[in-house]
């Protein structure tokens, strides 16, 4: 793509004001959300089954085509969660709050468990407070533990997680053991059971979707502040705590509102994961919100898809696993900090080293046996310890660009457009060694090898810095080295 | 419930100690590392393990399962380190990537297999104690219990053997590392170590409850203890409290509610454990929030009595011998009407610290310093003048100014650093202001 | 006074701070879990200098910002900005942390960090304008960066880092700034530019409080120096105070004292 439109574009990212960004992405989540309200007032047919089973083809078009009312409703209600975990997790990610989401989500489950004691019926508002209360005091819980001494923060979440959640269970056990049929709904919290899902439920989502993606819009830059520089943030007026306390309570609904859905082992993935993909791709903290709503609502879609197409694959599960393989390919892939990116540049780099020394060789070895002398393969080796693998693809590649000439009997040299080349390596090297024995302290049986890993990266704004630095204008600077003259 | 039963509650309890014990005993470690949640993660991430093993091998037998598992935790170590180092993602985040996405890969897994074997996501989560007595036909050891008991028998061996070199590497790897110990392997060795224990504690304890024992008697003994050998001692304690107050609160405890159930057994084993927490969050003896309440009250009321001795001891000093003594309303006036003030008034009355004299008839008592009080006041005054002189002296301050920095250092001078001072300043006989350091003993 | 005041009269109303005076610190003491790390501050900073807060490791220099800006908590004591406490005056106080205080690995643009510094002046929810972020472009032209307003701030140099910070605060357009080491660990050319812009902020009468450490430069940077160990040695103009005594006694080791009372305050008053 050239250059200059992708900078263009760029720029106008950025001119465009903050203001205009947050309206989009509200608007993106309005429109997610009007097709989901629209489409789920229409009912159909169940989708209910438990054995695996491939789908026929008309399954598997109306399936794709969300023609299907109940899939429809699955699909993008947990679609929408996707949204809002994604953007409310970019900041509980670049805050360091990951794992309180799933000290957070395990702790939901005593409150769940001790409404459906006392009211005896699953009425989902009420179960929904019950998570939400006891989900608070496990987040508090945390923070108040935190203060404690001794305990510190990761071992207080793994407390608050087991405990709440082995108090959870207990209740479950007097549950399954006092009732009978009507507890079976109970267990899909802890797994999720998103077939479940009703119209009214995908509805909750969406407001909850709504109101998350609304507040980090509107509190974007207060979420930003924070999350980079928290003193700062206070020395300049920002009620930490309030900010903090509005980002938790935002996880608090998405995890809460996800967790039938989900089930809550597995919603801490939809919070973090998508965050940790969109880091790969982008160094601007609005695209990497956009990205990771987008990121989680993928993989809602996609595995909700999945798993009501091929009947017996668990929907939470088949989210988090495409959330994965988006984070997967992310790290792989991404261009810049990418680890593939990451391997290739560091690949070019060795190769453009080992290039630069073999042609600083050659001028190291004209600096003492004349211009245009020719060096042996054999005399190669006894300069530098490289492998021979190295030098014989390193010299071929220099052969190939037309910086050496191999004579007859196989040696070697530099040929005048190979002699600029290698004057100009050589010159940055002394330069660098120069600078480091006089301004750095260093010894010069030392330098070389310092010198050896910097001057491939030298820029030509530092070479200017250091030809004033050292007031050397000589063009190649004599080696600080006592060298023995070569045989 | 009917009452205990050794044959099923018996099998129960051990079942349940042996496997929180071979968890706490590694779980202090982990807490001490601040790697509370890599046991989290692998105990997670073992469910694909388990998974794989029983899909290619189609048997339930042990060993393959145990492979697959500890493989499993094993690769769930290296791949959060992998996401950490590689992803540039930071170390919590990196491990809730890794472990959320393999629990999730190994509940479609098990779904797949759960058409051919009654191996229950359900089960992982929450164990199975309760089926272990059944196993237990004609006097036979259940396997599980075996199973439990060589696990706990293997981290016991590790520990020991290995005391010396975990404890460096835990409290400081780089130290480790320039001694000579690889703290890369022993890291390993650890995790190899969490993956066998969580495995083996699947049937009885379940994945989730495995991080109760992990992590939560660790942190218990660390509140109550100072000591990495006391610790692990506390925290086995702790372990087996929990595990035999698990099983008995189980069984019992619903029907002392009046409701004819039981629960279940693991679950509660983490409640107990938390409540044992939370019994040394409040209680323990230096750290809990009781104690340093107590503590906090007590200094409070020690100083205001000092405050009071060092008002009545200026009184007399600015006053010749036998002048007026001091009222009850001018005390009360200078160190304020509070509860606390009367409360501080009638203890140095009690220690007979300060006598009490009837007084003129509209300003009630007065107060008198004794024999005792006397010494008192003068050491606190000797503190406070010191110190004084000691600011004046070495702080750029204007010799108003040192007045409040004595108030509050006054109370916490001991005799070592009160001669220290007097060192420092040459024996000084007045204070900045002019007036009189008394000597540190009267008598003397 | 003195001998008579009791407890209670001792925690009197807060001293009459001048509101002529741009700092003005009242017997300010710090302490972390009980353990006084500064003992009985005193100080009226003078309106339009550049003061150094020089002193060895462990002196409390950023402990004393930190204070002075209400990030850590004061045991005794009180500091005011034009004879009012920091909360009222939080618009006219910047601030320049510590370079290793924030992670730079953390999705932002050197202009977002900078359009940071006009945050404290927005309402609630409100987005920074357009006009916000023009003044952002031009303290990054004031420190020489404005070449780099696009890039993420992960890879910039050290120096180039420190001059970030700098613009944020000079985009605060504060009247009295509190730098924490701005010299620590730059290159030459972002010395010269950070020496630079603080005499042009002098010379425009606002105050700046700079924790330094480089001995050698001090005389040459600062009209005013605060030595401080724990307590403050001397303060004043530089060239008064800045002498080889004081140093003598700011250097010449500990007060171990201090340290042995600020032990024992910590064990007996908090366990």
């Amino acid at each position: 793509m050239c250059p200059a439109f992708r900078q263009r574009e760029r720029d106008e990212w950025h001119l465009m004001s903050p203001r205009a960004r947050a309206l989009a992405a509200i608007g993106m989540a309005g429109v997610l959300w009007c097709g989901a309200t629209v489409v789920a007032s229409e009912p159909g047919r169940s989708i209910t089954d438990t054995s695996i089973r491939w789908p026929t083809w008309p399954e598997l078009a109306r399936a794709l085509a969300l023609r299907d009312y109940n899939t429809r409703v699955v699909v993008l209600g947990t679609a929408l969660l996707g949204v809002a975990a994604g953007v409310v997790g970019t900041f509980a990610y670049l805050r360091r709050r990951a794992l309180m989401g799933d000290a957070l989500s395990h702790a939901t489950l005593p409150g769940i468990a001790i409404v459906f004691l006392l009211t005896g019926a699953k009425s989902m508002p009420l179960l929904l407070m019950g998570a939400t209360i006891s989900g608070v005091l496990g987040v508090l819980a945390v923070l108040g533990m935190r203060r404690m001494p001794r305990i510190k923060e990761d071992a207080a979440i793994g407390i608050v997680l087991s405990v709440f959640f082995g108090f959870g269970m207990v209740l479950f056990g007097l549950i399954q053991q006092m009732q009978t049929g009507n507890e079976a709904g109970l267990a899909g919290f802890i797994y999720g059971k998103a077939a479940a899902m009703v119209a009214g439920d995908a509805r909750l989502i969406g407001v909850v979707a709504a109101v998350v993606v609304a507040a980090c819009a509107a509190l974007f830059k207060e979420f930003r502040v924070i999350c980079f520089d928290q003193e700062y943030a206070s020395s300049q007026g920002f009620r930490v705590p309030l900010i903090d306390l509005i980002m938790m309570g935002l996880v608090v609904m998405t995890t809460v509102v996800g967790l039938q859905a989900v089930g809550l082992i597995l919603i801490v993935a939809l919070l973090i994961i998508p965050a940790a993909a969109a880091r790969f791709w982008t160094d601007d903290l609005l695209v990497m919100v956009a990205l990771s709503g987008l990121f989680g609502g993928m993989s809602s879609l996609i595995g909700a898809t999945l798993s009501a197409i091929v009947s017996g694959l668990p929907t939470g599960a088949m989210i988090v696993l495409c959330a994965g393989v988006f984070f997967f390919f992310s790290m792989l892939i991404a261009p810049r900090r990418g680890v593939i990116a990451s391997a290739a540049r560091h690949w070019l780099l060795r190769r453009r080293v080992a290039y630069q020394h073999l042609l600083r060789a050659l001028a190291e070895y004209e600096e003492t046996h004349g211009e245009g002398a020719a060096i042996g393969r054999k005399d190669l080796f006894s300069v530098r310890s490289w492998s021979a693998a190295q030098v014989r693809r390193t010299l071929a590649r220099a052969v190939r660009s037309g910086d050496l000439a191999v004579l007859a009997d196989g040696s070697v040299r530099l040929t005048q457009r190979g002699r600029v080349e290698a004057l100009r390596i050589l010159r940055n090297h002394r330069l660098w060694e120069l600078y480091l024995i006089r301004h750095a302290d260093v010894a010069p049986s030392h330098v070389d090898r310092d010198a050896d890993e910097v001057e491939h990266v030298l820029s030509e704004a530092i070479v200017r810095d250091l030809e004033r630095a050292l007031d050397e204008v000589a063009r190649v600077p004599p080696s600080p080295h006592v060298r023995e003259p070569a045989p | 419930m009917t009452g205990w039963n050794w044959h099923l509650d018996g099998w129960i309890v051990l079942a349940g100690v042996l496997s929180a014990c071979s968890c706490a005993l590694l779980g202090n470690y982990l807490v001490l590392r601040r790697m509370s949640l890599m046991g989290d993660a692998i105990s997670h991430a073992v469910l694909p393990g388990l998974a794989i093993a029983f899909l290619v091998t189609h048997s339930r037998s042990a060993v393959p399962m145990f492979a697959g598992a500890v493989i499993a935790g094993v690769v769930t170590a290296v791949l959060s380190q992998a996401v950490n180092r590689h992803g540039k993602v930071e170390h919590g985040a990196a491990m809730g990537v890794v472990f959320s996405v393999l629990f999730a890969l190994g509940l479609i897994l098990i779904r797949q297999a759960a058409d051919h074997v009654d191996l229950d996501p359900g089960c992982v989560l929450y164990g199975n104690i309760a089926q272990i007595p059944l196993e237990a036909i004609g006097g036979r050891v259940p396997p599980q219990v075996v199973n439990l008991a060589v696990v706990l028998v293997v981290d016991v061996l590790f520990v020991v053997l290995f005391y010396k070199e975990l404890k460096i590497s835990t409290f400081d790897p780089e130290l480790a590392t320039t001694l000579g110990y690889n703290a890369d392997t022993l890291h390993y060795a650890l995790m190899v170590l969490v993956s066998v224990t969580t495995v083996a504690n699947f049937e009885s304890v379940g994945s989730i409850l495995v991080i109760a024992m992990l992590i939560v008697p660790a942190v218990t003994a660390h509140l109550l203890t100072d000591r990495l050998s006391a610790m692990i001692g506390v925290s086995l304690m702790a372990a087996c409290l929990s595990a035999i107050g698990g099983h008995v609160f189980a069984a019992f405890g619903p029907g002392w509610l009046g409701m004819k159930a039981a629960t279940n057994t693991s679950a509660m084993m983490a409640v107990v454990a938390g409540l044992l927490l939370c019994a040394a969050v409040l209680l323990a003896p230096r750290h809990g929030l009781v104690s340093r309440l107590l503590h906090r009250r007590q200094m409070r009321m020690t100083i205001l009595r000092e405050d009071i001795l060092g008002l009545l001891h200026r009184w007399q000093e600015m006053r010749a011998e036998g002048g007026r003594a001091m009222t009850h309303r001018e005390v009360l006036a200078a160190v304020g009407d509070t509860r606390s003030v009367r409360q501080a008034i009638r203890s140095l009355l009690r220690k007979q610290f300060v006598e009490k004299a009837s007084g003129p008839p509209d300003a009630g008592h007065t107060y008198r310093l004794s024999g005792d009080g006397q010494a008192r006041a003068a050491r606190l005054i000797r503190s406070h003048r010191l110190w004084e002189s000691y600011i004046d002296r070495h702080f750029n301050l204007p010799p108003d100014h040192v007045h409040m920095s004595a108030e509050r250092v006054e109370h916490f001078l001991t005799p070592e650093l009160r001669h220290e001072i007097e060192a420092d300043l040459t024996s000084p006989r007045t204070d900045p202001h002019g007036r009189e350091i008394p000597p540190e003993s009267i008598g003397g | 006074m003195h001998d008579q005041t009791s407890p209670s009269s001792v925690q009197r109303a807060s001293p009459d701070h001048d509101p002529a005076c741009p700092v003005s610190i009242h017997d300010l003491t710090v302490a972390y879990h009980r353990r006084p790390v500064l003992w009985d501050i005193d100080y009226a900073g003078p309106e339009g200098q550049l003061i150094g807060i020089v002193g060895p490791n462990g002196a409390g220099k950023s402990t004393l910002i930190k204070a002075c800006l209400n990030l850590v908590p004061i045991a005794s004591g009180s500091v005011s900005f034009y004879g009012k406490p920091y909360r009222q005056q939080r618009r006219l106080v910047g601030y320049v942390p510590q370079r290793e205080s924030v992670d730079w690995d953390f999705p932002a643009s050197v202009l977002d960090v900078v359009t940071m510094g006009r945050y404290g002046r927005l309402p609630w929810c409100l987005p920074p304008t357009r006009e916000d972020r023009r003044v952002a472009l031009h303290c990054l032209e004031q420190v020489g960066m404005a070449d780099y307003a696009r890039r993420q701030i992960s890879r910039l140099s050290g120096g180039q880092q420190q001059r970030v910070f700098l613009a944020r605060a000079l985009a605060q357009d504060a009247r009295i700034y509190f730098m924490d080491e701005p010299f620590a660990g730059v290159d030459a050319a972002t010395e010269t530019a950070i020496v630079g812009i603080l005499r042009e902020l002098r010379a425009r009468g606002r105050t700046v409080l700079i924790v330094h450490h480089d001995l050698q430069t001090v005389a040459e940077y600062f009209n005013h120096v605060i030595l401080l160990n724990m307590r403050i040695i001397a303060a004043g103009p530089t060239a008064q105070v800045f002498t080889q005594e004081n140093l003598q006694k700011t250097y010449g080791g500990r007060l171990t004292l201090l340290d042995k009372a600020a032990q024992a305050m910590a064990l007996n008053g908090n366990r």
